[in-house]
C-alpha cells in the first residue's frame, strides 16, 4: 500500500501522459473517422474502395503489431517520429477506423429525405454531408463514440511496450525498483477506472443534450 | 402580396420554354416507370400532374432536377441540358425549388436556419441579409412566429410552409411540388394549398404532383394525366375535368370525384 501512497506523483505523471495520449489520439481518430466515413459513402467508387481498404486493414490487425511496425519498421524507410507522436498516430489511426464505421452507421440512420432536401437546394455532396447529414449522424452515434473513447483510454496502455511513459509503463517502472505487483497494478487499474467510469455518465448526458427530435 | 419577388423580374427569354422533357424513359431495374415522356413547361405556367399511385408522376417530377436520373431521353432547363452529378448539377438545382411529401426540413436546425442554410452556404449571401429575407418569407407563408422553433415543434402544415419558404429563399426559376399535401391532416391541407395558390398567382412557374383535384381545377394552366408511366392526356383543367378524352382518365375521375 505504501508503495502506492509514496509514489502518487509517479502515478500522477503517468496518468497525465495517458490523458494527453487519449485526447490527442481521439481528436485524430475523429478527424480520420470523418474523412474515412465520407469516403465510404462517396459517389466515387475509388474513394469508397480506399475507405473500405483502410477500415478492413486496421480492423484485422492487432494494434500492438501496428505500433511495433510504426516504431521499429518505419524508421528503416527514413521516417522517424518521437515515441509519443508515434503512439498518437497509431492509436488515432486505429480508433479512427472504428469511428468511421460508427459514423457510417449514423449516416445511414439519417433519413434519406434530409440529404435529398439539401441536394435539391444546390448543396454539393460535401456540403450536404457537412451541414446536414454529419451533424445529425454524430448525434445518433454518441453512445458508440463514448464506448470507443473508453476503449481508447484503456488501449493507450499499448504504448507502454514501445517506451511511452504513460500510466502502465510508470507502474511497470515502479514495480522494477520496488516490486509490489499487487498494489502497484491494482492502483494502476483503479486509475484507469477513475477516467473511464464517468465516461458512461458523460456520454448519456451528451446524448440527451444533443438528441435530434423528429 | 408576392411570394416570389424574383418572378416580377423579366425572364431572360420569354419565347423559349423553361422545361423541356424529350422522350424521357426511366426504369428501376426491369420495371419501367416512365415511358417516352414528352412535356414542355412554359415560364409562369402551372402544370399539375395527376394520376393513380404508381403512375410515375412523382418520378417524373424528381427527374426534372435529377433527383432521379432518366434512363434515356433528354431534359433541358432554361435551354441547358441537365448536367451529370457534380458541381454543375448542384448549381442548376439551386435554381429549382423542390417541396417534398414528407417536408424534409433539417431536423437539427430551427426553422430560420432551415431557410438560410442554402442562401448562405450555396449563394454566399451574408447571414444578416439571408436572415432578413428568410423572416420576410416566413411571414409571407404565415409562420413568422415559428422562426426559432425546431421542425419537430411545428404541425405538418407549418412544416410544409416552412419547406416552401426554404425553397423560395433560393429565388428559384421553377418550383417542383411532389405531393406536398399527401402527408398532411385534412385540416392542414388548405393552409399549404393557399400558399401555393398565391405563389402561382405571383407568376411562379410550377410543376405540381398532387391528388388535390380542386387545386388542379382552379390553379392549373394545364393538367397532365399519367397512367402506367405514360402521359395519357394533357389539357386545360376546364376541358380535362369536364370532358376527359381518354377512357382511363374518365375512369380515374369517376373514382376520385364521385364522393
Amino acid at each position: 500500500m505504501n508503495v502506492v501512497l509514496d509514489n502518487l506523483d509517479v502515478f500522477g505523471s503517468g496518468l497525465w501522459t495517458t490523458l494527453k495520449l487519449t485526447a490527442l489520439s481521439f481528436l485524430l481518430a475523429l478527424g480520420i473517422g470523418v474523412v474515412v466515413a465520407t469516403a465510404r459513402v462517396s459517389p466515387a467508387a475509388p474513394l469508397r474502395a480506399a475507405g473500405l481498404a483502410y477500415v478492413e486493414t486496421v480492423r484485422n490487425t492487432p494494434p500492438l503489431v501496428l505500433l511495433f511496425l510504426f516504431v521499429y519498421g518505419l524508421p528503416k524507410t527514413g521516417v522517424k517520429y518521437s515515441l509519443f507522436i508515434s503512439a498518437v498516430l497509431v492509436l488515432g489511426g486505429y480508433t479512427g477506423a472504428f469511428v468511421a464505421e460508427a459514423l457510417r452507421s449514423g449516416i445511414s440512420a439519417v433519413p434519406i429525405g434530409q440529404a435529398e432536401a439539401a441536394r435539391s437546394l444546390g448543396l454539393t455532396f460535401t456540403k450536404t454531408l457537412r451541414y446536414v447529414v454529419l451533424p445529425q449522424a454524430f448525434r445518433t452515434v454518441i453512445p458508440p463514440l463514448g464506448a470507443l473513447l473508453s476503449a481508447l483510454v484503456r488501449n493507450t496502455s499499448l504504448a507502454a511496450p514501445i517506451g511511452v511513459l504513460e500510466l502502465t509503463a510508470r507502474a511497470g517502472q515502479l514495480n522494477t525498483t520496488d516490486p509490489n505487483p499487487v498494489w502497484i497494478y491494482l492502483a494502476a487499474a483503479a486509475a484507469y477506472m477513475v477516467v473511464t467510469l464517468p465516461l458512461g455518465a458523460v456520454t448519456r448526458l451528451v446524448e440527451r443534450r444533443v438528441a435530434v427530435a423528429r | 402580396m408576392s411570394l416570389a419577388p424574383q418572378a416580377s423580374a423579366p425572364p431572360a427569354s420569354t419565347s423559349q420554354p423553361l422545361i423541356v422533357l424529350d422522350k424521357v424513359c426511366k426504369s428501376f431495374g426491369s420495371h419501367e416507370v416512365l415511358h417516352d415522356i414528352d412535356l414542355t413547361v412554359d415560364r409562369g405556367e402551372v402544370v399539375v400532374v395527376i394520376g393513380p399511385s404508381g403512375s410515375g408522376k412523382s418520378t417524373l417530377c424528381r427527374c426534372i432536377n435529377r433527383m432521379e436520373v432518366a434512363s434515356s431521353g433528354s431534359i433541358t432547363l432554361d435551354g441547358v441540358p441537365l448536367p451529370q452529378e457534380g458541381r454543375a448539377l448542384a448549381r442548376l438545382r439551386a435554381q429549382v425549388g423542390m417541396v417534398f411529401q414528407s417536408f424534409n426540413l433539417f431536423s437539427h436546425r430551427n426553422v430560420l436556419d432551415n431557410v438560410t442554410l442554402a442562401p448562405i452556404k450555396v449563394r454566399g449571401i451574408p447571414r444578416k441579409q439571408a436572415e432578413a429575407t428568410a423572416r420576410e418569407l416566413l411571414d409571407r407563408v404565415g409562420i413568422g412566429d415559428k422562426a426559432d422553433q425546431l421542425p419537430a415543434q411545428l404541425s405538418g402544415g407549418q412544416q410544409q410552409r416552412a419547406a416552401i419558404a426554404r425553397a423560395l429563399a433560393m429565388e428559384p426559376k421553377v418550383m417542383l411540388f411532389d405531393e406536398p399535401t399527401s402527408a398532411l391532416d385534412p385540416e392542414m391541407i388548405n393552409e399549404v394549398l393557399d400558399v401555393m395558390r398565391e405563389l402561382a398567382a405571383s407568376g411562379m412557374t410550377m410543376v405540381v404532383v398532387t391528388h388535390e383535384m380542386g387545386f388542379a381545377r382552379t390553379v392549373a394552366n394545364r393538367v397532365v394525366f399519367m397512367d402506367g408511366g405514360r402521359i395519357v392526356e394533357t389539357a386545360p383543367p376546364e376541358e380535362f375535368f369536364a370532358n376527359p378524352k381518354s377512357e382511363r382518365a374518365r375512369d380515374f375521375l369517376g373514382k376520385v370525384l364521385s364522393h
